[in-house]
């Protein structure tokens, strides 16, 4: 028999490894969902099963408050990033390589990179400052914030969506006599599509979950979902915690089922 | 007879370190309703050519006129040219007649005319079963027509074809040839045809530029080309040639004296321009050559192959002075004496069959 060359599944302790690793991933998740269930007040304890606890946090004004702003940032945050990266993805695949290009490339997805307790402290002096000028101290510092971190997590898709296209579609429509924003509208759009919903998808849930930044650039009373979690877990901790945690997991799965699914849907 | 395209001096480079020489010069004239083949291996500028033509690409320097008008600088958009690409460039979100009236569409004609053309459209590339297929749904055969129809269905004065029949299959290519033709002298427009296929040139065209390295070789009729290369290149790269060395003895007119390596001296045809003189290259088309006896030959040599083909058998000889030489017969009930491997033979070819390379 010829010689398979090198594969890492043939190798002494790969299924331990590789078992380790799944138990480590995903017992503690399985864990938080099943006690999520539990009769009793202990995260710990089992005690029957039981729907209270989603009850009590569907009932809880302050969950209510928390869920309703975070969505509320989520949408314009996952809206805002998504805009402004379909423009950034277009100029960066659809014109002539210009001068420093690759430096563009890197300033988009620097959010990725900066560790984001930099970009938060950051956020936090900027902010205060534009605070002090104008007295504004709503909702819009959060969506403005969530929007430049979600920005590359939206570019991403949508660059490797255009890259992936044929440009001579673009082409035969332009030798079709359709003008730049035709060609843009009646073709790019149209197959566009999938990648600027997985774009803004991903954003979507990478603004829903964020803590770091959320907690020093929010005011007070502007807890999102995430922040109000991390308070509830300095005081008496309850199954509750475990409910929201597990609907946010919900969320968080089908989104990124969908985005694969989007991701993989050709022409 | 009015001029479609006529460029003078076009020249594409690529920036680059070395800057790459897609197109050196290129000047042609095509006239209105010709079909005209851009001819070449891959790489010698044809496509470029035909992409500076529909706009996709802009000339470093050169002119470019459509019918006496400037095309330079109008964008793709505007210019009144359709191209069929290699790769069809159907829009995969639209049905073939969405596709086919795609262009009246952008043209803003009005829906019912729209309508009308399509559906002429669809008949004419025999597609009107198939007007609310996706274009996914269809075969390949399928796609290359309503890319034809879709660049046809504006009327444009010249339509650009770039290598459309490269992806068909050997029996549907010669099929869609027939057709091409057929729709290029039903309609009258222009077609600027490119491809690498000297057959597909020579079967369709009116005319044919032979390309190579950037620049135009030959420009011509197919039996032009063919019977009268102008220099080596063409010569080999259109059809099967036989090279031989050979001397200018005198010349009269198109004709020239010329001695083979042999000693026997034969007329030979000068290429129109350029006449060379002294030591040059004859070229002589294996179906041009006949066998005689050894004494009578003008070349002598031993017969190396004979391969069958059915149709016709080639005889791969091996002249004295070491040059290897094709002849070819067509296979017929009386195909005359036999030659077998091994035999010497004698090689000659009418006067003025034979031609003058310039090189």
């Amino acid at each position: 028999m010829a010689d398979r060359g090198f594969d890492v599944r043939r190798q002494t302790g790969f299924t331990t490894i590789a078992l380790a690793c799944f138990v480590l991933l995903y017992l503690p998740i399985i864990l938080l969902v099943i006690y999520s269930f539990n009769a009793g007040a202990s995260i710990a304890i089992w005690e029957g099963f039981s729907w209270r606890w989603y009850q009590s946090a569907w009932a809880n004004e302050q969950v209510q408050e928390a869920t309703v702003r975070s969505l509320i940032i989520a949408v314009w945050a996952s809206g805002i990033s998504t805009s402004v990266a379909v423009l950034a993805a277009l100029a960066t695949t659809r014109t002539p390589r210009f001068r420093g290009q690759s430096a563009v490339f890197a300033m988009i997805n620097q959010p990725l990179m900066v560790p984001e307790i930099v970009t938060a402290v950051a956020l936090l002096i900027f902010f205060a400052m534009i605070k002090v000028a104008t007295g504004y101290t709503g909702l819009f510092y959060l969506i403005i914030a969530h929007s430049a971190f979600c920005i590359p997590f939206a570019y991403l898709p949508v660059r490797a969506r255009l890259q992936g296209m044929d440009l001579s579609l673009e082409q035969a429509a332009a030798d079709l006599y359709a003008s730049p924003f035709q060609v843009f509208r009646r073709i790019t759009l149209p197959q566009l599509w999938p990648g600027i919903l997985a774009g803004a998808m991903l954003a979507f849930v990478i603004s829903l979950d964020d803590v770091v930044i959320t907690e020093f650039v929010k005011s007070a009373g502007q807890d999102t979902l995430p922040t109000y979690m991390l308070g509830q877990l300095r005081r008496v901790v309850t199954p509750e915690i475990n409910a929201i945690s597990t609907v946010l997991l919900g969320i968080s799965v089908t989104m990124v089922i969908a985005f694969t699914v989007l991701s993989k849907i050709r022409n | 007879m009015s001029i479609a395209i006529s460029a003078r001096n076009l020249k594409k480079v690529y920036p680059g370190q070395p800057p790459v020489t897609a197109l050196a010069n290129a000047s042609i004239d095509i006239p209105d309703n010709e079909f005209f083949t851009l001819l070449g291996p891959s790489g010698c500028g044809k496509t470029t050519l035909l992409r500076l033509i529909a706009g996709f690409e802009h000339p470093t320097s050169g002119s470019l006129d459509m019918f006496g008008q400037n095309l330079l600088d109008a964008p793709p958009h505007k210019r009144p040219v359709n191209t069929v690409f290699q790769s069809y460039a159907l829009f995969p979100h639209l049905t073939v007649a969405q596709n086919i009236g795609f262009g009246l569409e952008m043209l803003g004609k009005p829906k019912s005319e729209i309508r009308a053309t399509v559906d002429e459209m669809m008949a004419l590339v025999k597609m009107t079963e198939m007007a609310d297929r996706q274009t996914s749904q269809i075969s390949g055969g399928q796609q290359q027509r309503v890319a034809l129809a879709r660049a046809l269905a504006p009327r444009p004065r010249v339509l650009l074809l770039d290598e459309p029949l490269s992806a068909l299959d050997f029996k549907l290519r010669k099929d869609m040839q027939l057709e091409l033709k057929r729709l290029q002298t039903e309609t009258g427009i222009t077609f600027i045809f490119v491809t690498h296929d000297q057959e597909e040139a020579l079967t369709m065209s009116d005319r044919i530029a032979v390309m190579n390295a950037g620049e135009i070789r030959q420009i011509g009729g197919p039996r032009d080309i063919y019977d009268h290369p102008a220099e080596r290149f063409v010569a080999d790269f259109i059809g099967d040639t036989n090279f031989l060395p050979a001397a200018i003895l005198s010349t009269e007119g198109q004709s020239a004296k010329v001695r083979l390596a042999s000693g026997q001296t034969v007329s030979a045809r000068l290429p129109a321009r350029d006449a060379p003189a002294g030591k040059v290259t004859l070229a002589i088309r294996p179906e041009h050559a006949t066998f005689t006896s050894e004494a009578d030959g003008l070349v002598t040599g031993t017969l190396a192959q004979v391969v069958y083909f059915g149709t016709d058998t080639h005889f791969h000889i091996t002249l004295d002075d070491g040059t290897a030489f094709v002849l070819r017969r067509q296979n017929s009930s009386d195909t005359g004496p036999g030659h077998s491997q091994g035999d010497r033979v004698g090689i000659q070819f009418a006067p003025d069959v034979a031609q003058v390379l310039k090189d």
